[in-house]
């Protein structure tokens, strides 16, 4: 099992997970999870379709038992005697239809212990404030898909969730409440709330998150923060020469390739300074250099494989279609 | 942020929103309407069934004698018919018979123009009665009365009988009594039962097509959502049964009905009501729990329908082992009805009625709450561990009655 920095954290954590596995009948769908999760952060689950993520989820939500391993949820190995502080948009999204907006969101409340006035009085509120109003007292049948899924998101925070968890909260949403979903993920984070969520598409992860869990196959190679997440592949050096060859060829790393105009390959591990060296004195002509961090995706692909990469893409691919 | 809910609190937030949903459905209306269907069915059904056995209990004998004859049995008659009523049957004049000449009464009680059960011929002193001979022997009394009725001269004055009715009621009558007040609110209770828990088998079908059980399970125990769906039928049928029983009751008092012409219950009228309503809920919820553990786990309205047949078989098992029990007061069979989870309200209320103990009662309550809750939690405990699962094991999009069924079926193929 790859490095679970969570663990060392000096924050206390929102979510722990050890050795969580899961088989239905006979297939293993998460084997061995290892999962931690600090208070306050933007936590994602990075995986291709079928990787394991909502299994996952639904195990730390305690809606199935693990087959092996522990749990803990905000201090609780039950996570049902939480609940009332979780907030959690599954990933197949359903309200009862014939329920109005406001109604909707004071049951999704009053699930989490909210009384039910209060519920409906947050509830009108809610759906003013982001827009809304108008379907206050429209039923979920009355509804596009797109704003009944809002309404649910709403539903979900309406009592103030310590913790929330999304699975998947993007899929289905056009660009314009994608971007309205990462403000106001950014906003719960800012104001302390912990949030985990699923998904498959990289830049999401990448835009929001602290810490990533990459999951493929059931399993978690990699649970920790972006940043070394991403420092798992060297930087990737970018050259461009005047002389197309020349005794400084020498000097290039073993994995350079030759793209275009430039020259491709990872940052030496005796660093940049003694590349820079070789390159002039074989008179290269170094016409520009850069060095570029790699991205999530490359980390992904470096850490998950290059078939979980590929799985990954085509669960991307099949959301645009 | 807020509190933590209790299982009960839980699973009155689910309650609340069933009960509210359904009563103010348009369905409901047609709900509060069902009873009058079958009521009507059997109005009509015994309306006609009565003009009809009173068509064939007043046989038509038919008289085939001398005209003076035939005139003689009529005028016998009309002379007994108050004294005897429906004992003695229709007399109808086939035919004035001459001297000499004979009639074949087979062919009479043949011919579809006429309604004959039998046929008398021959005379007032050696009258010959011809008919089917598995009923002939049953006229041959009243036929013989008449035809001496016949003979006589004179108007006979019968004495007119005084009456002097007793209220008195042997232990024997009373028992008797008692016996038909359990047998009637036995099946008052069982109808309602079988009209309403039948209900819950696809109660949670709706919560499985919208996904909303995954919010339900996330956010509360399945057990807080199995006892709030059987809250929620539950306040649903006493608000039905309230309604039909104010609408018949006041029908019933219009029509002039009171208790007192009804044996009264051992255990007295409003104690007996009482238990009925105690016995009616835990009845429900007993039966109401099986069923929708059982249709918990059917994916498909059409699954949930072709398990309402065996669960109504079930359900007709349990009143006729309750009923086989009444009739066998301080027995090891009642015992065993009163211990049996199922039939146990049935035989608790047939109890009540025959009995004035109460004890049992106390005993019997307290045992039917614990095996509601043990059922709860064994429906809850199935459905978490058979449904709520996700992964390729459920890609095949079957439920677990499906899964049994193919199971099953491909055994049988391959053999």
């Amino acid at each position: 099992m790859a490095s679970n920095a969570g663990w060392q954290t000096a924050r206390p954590l929102a979510i722990e997970a050890r050795g969580l596995v899961k088989r239905f009948d006979g297939f293993t769908a998460v084997d061995g999870v290892d999962i931690s999760v600090p208070e306050g952060a933007i936590y994602g689950i990075l995986g291709p379709n079928g990787a394991g993520k909502t299994t996952t989820l639904r195990m730390l939500l305690g809606i199935i038992d693990p087959d092996e391993g522990v749990r803990r949820v905000l201090g609780h190995d039950r996570p049902h005697e939480i609940s009332h502080a979780i907030g959690y948009l599954p990933e197949e999204r359903g309200l009862y239809p014939a329920m109005k907006a406001y109604e909707a969101i004071a049951f999704l409340g009053a699930l989490r212990g909210l009384p039910l006035a209060e519920g409906r009085k947050r509830g009108r509120a809610m759906l003013e404030e982001h827009g809304l109003g108008y379907a206050t007292e429209r039923q979920i049948r009355q509804l596009s898909k797109g704003m009944a899924q809002q309404v649910q998101l709403l539903g979900t925070l309406v009592h103030e969730p310590k913790l929330v968890v999304f699975d998947e909260p993007f899929s289905g949403l056009d660009a314009l409440n994608q971007g309205k979903l990462e403000k106001m993920i950014r906003a719960l984070a800012a104001k302390g709330t912990t949030v985990i969520f699923s998904t498959h598409v990289i830049a999401h992860a990448e835009r929001l998150c602290d810490e990533v869990a990459i999951i493929a196959g059931g399993k978690v190679p990699f649970a920790g923060p972006v940043d070394v997440a991403r420092d798992r592949i060297r930087p990737q050096v970018r050259l461009e020469t005047r002389a197309g060859d020349g005794p400084w060829r020498a000097a290039l790393p073993a994995d350079a390739r030759h793209e275009g105009d430039y020259w491709l390959f990872s940052l030496p591990e005796t660093g940049i300074e003694p590349l820079l060296r070789a390159l002039i004195e074989g008179e290269a002509g170094i016409l520009s250099l850069s060095i570029e961090r790699a991205g999530l995706h490359d980390a992904f692909v470096a850490i998950a494989g290059e078939a979980a990469a590929r799985a990954l893409e085509e669960g991307n691919g099949e959301e645009a279609r | 942020m807020t509190g933590r809910l209790s299982t009960l609190a839980a699973a009155f937030v689910i309650a609340r929103r069933d009960f509210t949903a359904i009563l103010f459905s348009r369905s409901f209306f047609f709900f509060l309407l069902g009873p009058l269907f079958p009521i009507m069915v059997g109005g009509l059904a015994g309306g006609i069934g009565k003009e009809v056995q009173s068509n064939a209990a007043r046989p038509e004998l038919g008289i085939a004698m001398s005209a003076a004859d035939s005139q003689a049995l009529l005028a016998a008659r009309q002379r007994l018919e108050p004294q005897l009523g429906a004992a003695i049957p229709m007399l109808v004049v086939v035919r004035n018979v001459g001297p000499g000449e004979s009639f074949d009464a087979a062919a009479a009680m043949q011919d579809k123009r006429v309604n004959l059960a039998a046929v008398v011929t021959g005379t007032l002193q050696r009258p010959q009665l011809a008919g089917p001979e598995e009923r002939i022997a049953d006229w041959r009394g009243p036929v013989a009365v008449l035809a001496g009725e016949a003979q006589r001269t004179g108007a006979t004055d019968y004495p007119t009988v005084d009456l002097a009715p007793l209220k008195l009621a042997t232990t024997a009558d009373e028992a008797r009594s008692r016996m038909v007040t359990a047998q009637l609110g036995q099946t008052v209770l069982f109808l309602l039962t079988m009209l309403l828990a039948g209900m819950v088998l696809s109660n949670l079908v709706e919560e499985k097509g919208n996904k909303i059980i995954e919010v339900l399970a996330a956010a509360i125990p399945m057990d807080a959502v199995f006892l709030g769906k059987l809250f929620a039928m539950l306040a649903v049928s006493f608000v039905g049964i309230s309604v039909w029983a104010g609408a018949g009751s006041a029908v019933w008092l219009a029509a002039g009905g009171s208790l007192g012409q009804y044996p009264a219950p051992a255990v007295g009228w409003p104690l007996f009501f009482a238990l009925g309503t105690a016995y009616f809920a835990m009845g429900y919820l007993l039966l109401g729990s099986l069923f929708l553990a059982i249709g918990s786990m059917a994916s498909t309205v059409r699954e949930v329908q072709t398990l309402s047949m065996p669960v109504t078989m079930l359900q007709l098992l349990n009143f006729f082992f309750a009923s086989w029990a009444m009739a066998r007061p301080g027995s090891a069979v009642e015992l065993a009805a009163m211990i049996v989870p199922f039939s146990s309200p049935f035989a608790m209320l047939a109890r009540a009625a025959q009995s004035d103990a109460l004890l049992p009662h106390v005993l019997a309550l307290g045992w039917q709450v614990i095996c509601v809750a043990v059922f709860v939690r064994v429906g809850a405990t199935l459905f978490r561990r058979w449904v709520m699962k996700s992964g390729p094991a459920r890609s095949d999009g079957k439920g677990p009655w499906s899964r049994l069924w193919s199971k099953v079926f491909t055994r049988r193929a391959v053999r």
